[in-house]
């Protein structure tokens, strides 16, 4: 029976799942909800038994079909795949269950919500498990059109003002990836990453396609300056929807820009400066513009640009020790996952009881929903990298490959971000204790949305234990 | 000799889960909430006591767990870590009584003492750090743990005075921090140990002085150390448990403690003094010293006057530490316990006038002492010890401080000690004068009764406890036992080489 669960290609599960389960949702539009969410727990189970493949036996190689490549489709999966399967299975699953309960209440929205966030997580997982440029680029079109769709489905003007921007950035963000990929097929006659990490040679027949490449996944990612789109999509899509693309969908294109990165390993110190001075950019603009927000959603959006920032100083700071430094930055995305999921899903339970979020009326929410509270100061906690969290974690890493170096300016940006995370966090915690005369509404939250985004929030913070156990997965990672 | 990784973590654990706990107690839950806050503070002191017999036995407490790469996580017991854990337990068990009383039929009981507890867990953990990453670790998650305590009454002044003390307290965090981060690029360690590591070190000295400021301002904005005292004086809108906690043990401590963790087991003290930073920290602390006093004398407000009074007090402790002598470092280090135990009988009998009379103002407490004596008492108890009377505490820290100034040629500080005596009694006396001596008002601004007692039992125990103790730490501070038998023993390992 355990050989049978170990010898199980959960890789071809971990996506074949959700689409079975989007179409049977849409199937089944009656039962939505409850069929969507067991869908959601066996895609988490297979996502999670491929972790445990890894984490036991190493890096994991499925040809669909028996056919290799060039020929067929392979599926891989090493370290970093996994982690981030990991990662999208237990934010995936959190945010299943609130959704469950939150979008119970309308029916219709309910329906349409579980095929598109299945197809989501089918492409996210089949995106972090590709093994070739094109199949990355099918991922990421999924991914990003069912992202748009989700995000449209609040229904509002304003809402379908930012999918429609959100959409036209997604398509010429996949249409500039698209146009490198054709070019290294011109060149070097393969799509598979392994054959061309091996055929590649530096040069311009590389930079062309990897400069389209990596521009089209920073403008999805959402990099300053091209985060306008992100604040607008996330600040006014539903409460799980904006959990999961902050939390998750971004995730995945730096993902992709990781994996190119080093499969490529180019040359040259111009670009990571560059990357790493817009993640810079980011930090202090999304900071600064989070702090001026009065909307809570909209805070939480703005944090999440200045948080992507800190992603891209990775780049600068892998020259002597690129296990560190990468190994920060992905501890961060990771912690950011789940914080920032946690933190919007506290922001929607706010919203669902006061009917508002105006940060200023926040009016002794303190009292009215401590769980809910809680969550959002354990997740900001972890975003401003306070210990013990898992941000804490990936500051260290990445403030330790900065020292070591002597690389002060990145060491400066790192913890000036903190602060600045911080003062944003405690502004509205700070009027999470005070009353306020702004007229609110008093609806009933179900328990399980409190406990959800709490329990969520306890991940980001038990991460700040988890390092020593995780880490061991990345090496060899990066080059 | 034997290993004990578990009862660290138990000391730890004691009142980190009854804080947890305590969070999911409703509200009315009164008599489980109080039995959880006595119950874990009480195994707190079991389980000390017990490792106290453990470490007389030459057992080794260390629990020790990888936290990032090459870095562990690490609670241990030193003499040094168990003085500062001993101190935290008692008063912590003293400040619930206290609080239990002080808080009854108030809102947000459960949250209040939830934070409480993580807040001495905090404290505790940061006495047993015995690495600089795990000190780091706790600094942080006391000033997140204290600040639903600042802001706990939920009006806009105790969300500005929240916003002042994060402003401060992160910052420090923060070059906390970075000087934790490029010290372990430096020296591939940050393991506490007597006399130091960073004398190892081959590197630049001014690097190294760099490191030496940017850690003490880091930590020193906890001690409330000039110019970074200004948020303590504004957490005063706290209720009045917090405020003897923040002053005695907790947070202001905590800056303290850091400040001697620094100077003894990373850089030690010989090194700092040759580095050249020992006398401008004493400089500093000496200035520190003198303006609390006399920003104290001017303030009208009880709890304000008490707060610059710490400001000025606990700059004794880095004084001490700073003069770089083996017996001015007994002064400082005995007074971490000595001011914990003077400043928290002040802020009881303080919270006591503002409960039972409504007196907020040092001009009101005219006749005070008539309606509560007793309270009056310990007040007066803890106001002599500091000011430095003999046979209190209060003396006994001076008198060493003194001590080690002329020790090691530094005859400067017993006049820094004499004209801080002269304006403790400045500040302190005209309050005794006007408790014991005036005449009380027709009426009290806001009295409560509480039949032939002056005040609750739970109000007056503490304060009564903790003042007698300020007494007999003076009184008997040669006897085996009392913290200045401890500290000299520490004195003696400090300075081994």
């Amino acid at each position: 029976m355990l050989e049978w669960l170990m010898e199980s290609p959960w890789m071809v599960w971990s996506i074949a799942v959700p689409m079975i389960g989007a179409m049977a949702v849409f199937l089944s539009p009656r039962v939505a909800g409850w069929v969507g969410l067991g869908f959601a727990g066996l895609t988490t189970l297979a996502g999670l038994a491929v972790v445990a493949q890894v984490g036991i036996d190493g890096d994991q190689l499925y040809t669909l079909g028996g056919w290799g490549a060039p020929l067929g489709i392979d599926l891989r999966a090493d370290g970093l795949s996994a982690l981030m399967l990991g990662m999208t299975a237990v934010v995936g699953i959190a945010v299943s269950i609130y959704a469950r309960v939150y979008m119970a209440a309308d029916p219709d929205k309910e329906r349409r919500f579980w095929p598109l966030w299945l197809f989501t997580w089918a492409a996210m997982n089949g995106l972090y498990q590709a093994n070739d440029v094109f199949n990355l680029y099918v991922g990421l079109e999924l991914m990003g059109l069912s992202a748009v769709a989700l995000v449209a489905l609040t229904g509002t003007g304003q809402a379908l003002w930012g999918a429609m921007r959100y959409l036209l950035v997604s398509l010429l963000g996949s249409l500039a990836y698209l146009l490198g990929v054709a070019l290294l097929y011109q060149s070097f006659g393969t799509l598979d990453l392994h054959l061309l990490g091996e055929r590649v040679e530096q040069g311009w027949l590389l930079a062309v396609p990897l400069a389209a490449m990596i521009a089209g996944l920073m403008l999805k990612t959402g990099l300053f300056p091209f985060h306008i789109w992100l604040p607008p999509a996330h600040g006014s899509a539903r409460a799980p929807v904006s959990a999961l693309l902050s939390g998750l969908v971004v995730k995945a294109s730096f993902y992709l820009i990781m994996r190119l990165w080093f499969t490529f390993d180019p040359a040259g110190e111009g670009l990571p400066l560059l990357l790493g001075s817009l993640g810079a950019a980011a930090i202090f603009w999304g900071s600064f513009q989070a702090l001026r927000q009065t909307r809570l959603k909209l805070l939480v959006a703005y944090s999440t640009v200045a948080q992507l920032g800190y992603l891209f100083l990775a780049f600068p700071l892998a020259g002597m020790d690129p296990t560190l430094a990468w190994g920060g930055a992905i501890y961060m995305g990771v912690s950011h996952a789940l914080a920032k999921g946690a933190m919007f899903l506290a922001a929607g339970s706010i919203m669902t009881q006061s009917g508002h979020d105006e940060i200023s009326g926040l009016d002794k929410v303190v009292e009215r929903m401590p769980l809910t509270l809680t969550a959002f100061a354990l997740a900001g906690i972890s975003l401003a990298g306070l210990p013990p969290s898992g941000g804490f974690i990936g500051k260290w890493m990445l403030l330790q490959a900065a020292t070591a170096q002597d690389l002060w300016f990145w060491a400066f940006v790192i913890i000036s971000g903190g602060l600045l995370t911080a003062t944003y966090v405690f502004r509205v915690l700070g009027f999470a204790f005070t009353e306020s005369d702004h007229k609110r509404e008093a609806h009933d939250v179900p328990p399980t949305m409190e406990w959800t985004a709490l329990l969520l929030a306890l991940g980001a913070v038990a991460l700040g234990f988890a390092a020593p156990w995780l880490l061991p997965l990345l090496d060899g990672v990066a080059p | 000799m034997t290993t004990n990784a578990l009862l660290p973590l138990l000391i730890v654990a004691s009142s980190l889960v009854t804080g947890l706990i305590i969070f999911m107690l409703p509200e009315r839950a009164v008599f489980w909430r109080t039995a959880l806050n006595l119950g874990g503070a009480i195994l707190k002191i079991i389980l000390l006591v017990i490792m106290m017999f453990g470490v007389f036995q030459g057992v080794e407490y260390e629990f020790r767990v990888p936290l990032v790469p090459g870095l562990d996580f690490v609670l241990y017991a030193d003499a040094l870590a168990l003085l500062f854990v001993n101190l935290s337990a008692v008063l912590w068990l003293v400040t619930t009584i206290y609080a239990i009383g002080y808080l009854e039929d108030s809102p947000n009981r459960s949250r209040f003492f939830g934070y409480f507890s993580l807040c001495v867990t905090a404290t505790v953990g940061l006495a047993m750090s015995g690495n600089l990453l795990t000190f780091l670790v706790f600094y942080e998650a006391l000033t997140l743990a204290t600040y639903p305590l600042v802001v706990h009454r939920g009006t806009e002044i105790a969300r500005r005075a929240g916003r002042v003390y994060l402003a401060y307290t992160l910052f420090g965090g923060a070059l906390v921090l970075l000087g934790t981060i490029w010290l372990y690029s430096l020296a591939g360690t940050l393991d506490f140990i007597d006399g130091g590591f960073v004398s190892a070190l081959e590197v630049n000295t001014t690097v190294l002085q760099a490191l030496f400021w940017l850690l003490i301002i880091g930590i020193g904005v906890k001690a409330a150390i000039f110019p970074m005292h200004v948020w303590l004086p504004q957490a005063m809108v706290a209720p009045a448990p917090v405020s003897a906690l923040l002053h005695a043990v907790a947070v202001v401590k905590a800056g303290a403690f850091g400040v001697v963790r620094i100077v003894y087991d990373v850089f030690g003290v010989e090194f700092t003094d040759l580095l050249g930073v020992a006398t401008p920290l004493a400089i500093l602390s000496a200035f520190t010293i003198i303006y609390g006093s006399v920003r104290a004398l001017f303030q009208d407000d009880l709890k304000r006057r008490l707060a610059f009074s710490t400001v000025s007090q606990v700059s004794y402790i880095t004084l001490g530490v700073a003069i770089a002598g083996p017996i001015a470092t007994i002064g400082g280090i005995v007074h971490l316990v000595h001011q914990g135990f003077m400043k928290i009988t002040l802020f009881f009998c303080a919270g006591n006038y503002a409960e039972t009379l409504g007196v907020h103002k040092v001009s009101e407490l005219a006749g005070a002492g008539k309606r509560m004596p007793w309270t009056t008492a310990a007040f007066t108890l803890a106001a002599f010890g500091m000011i430095g009377v003999p046979p209190t505490a209060g003396f006994i820290t001076k008198w060493y401080l003194g001590l080690g100034g002329l020790e090691t040629g530094q005859d400067w500080v017993v006049l820094v000690l004499a004209g801080s005596s002269l304006l403790n009694a400045a500040y302190f006396l005209p309050i005794l004068r006007t408790a014991w001596f005036d005449p009380p008002p027709d009426k009290w601004p806001h009295e409560r009764q509480f039949g032939a007692k002056e005040t609750a039992w739970a109000l007056l125990l503490p304060p009564l406890f903790t003042g007698a103790l300020a007494v007999l730490f003076g009184l008997l501070a040669s006897m085996p036992g009392t913290p200045l038998d401890w500290v000299q023993l520490i004195a003696a390992r400090k300075y081994v080489s």
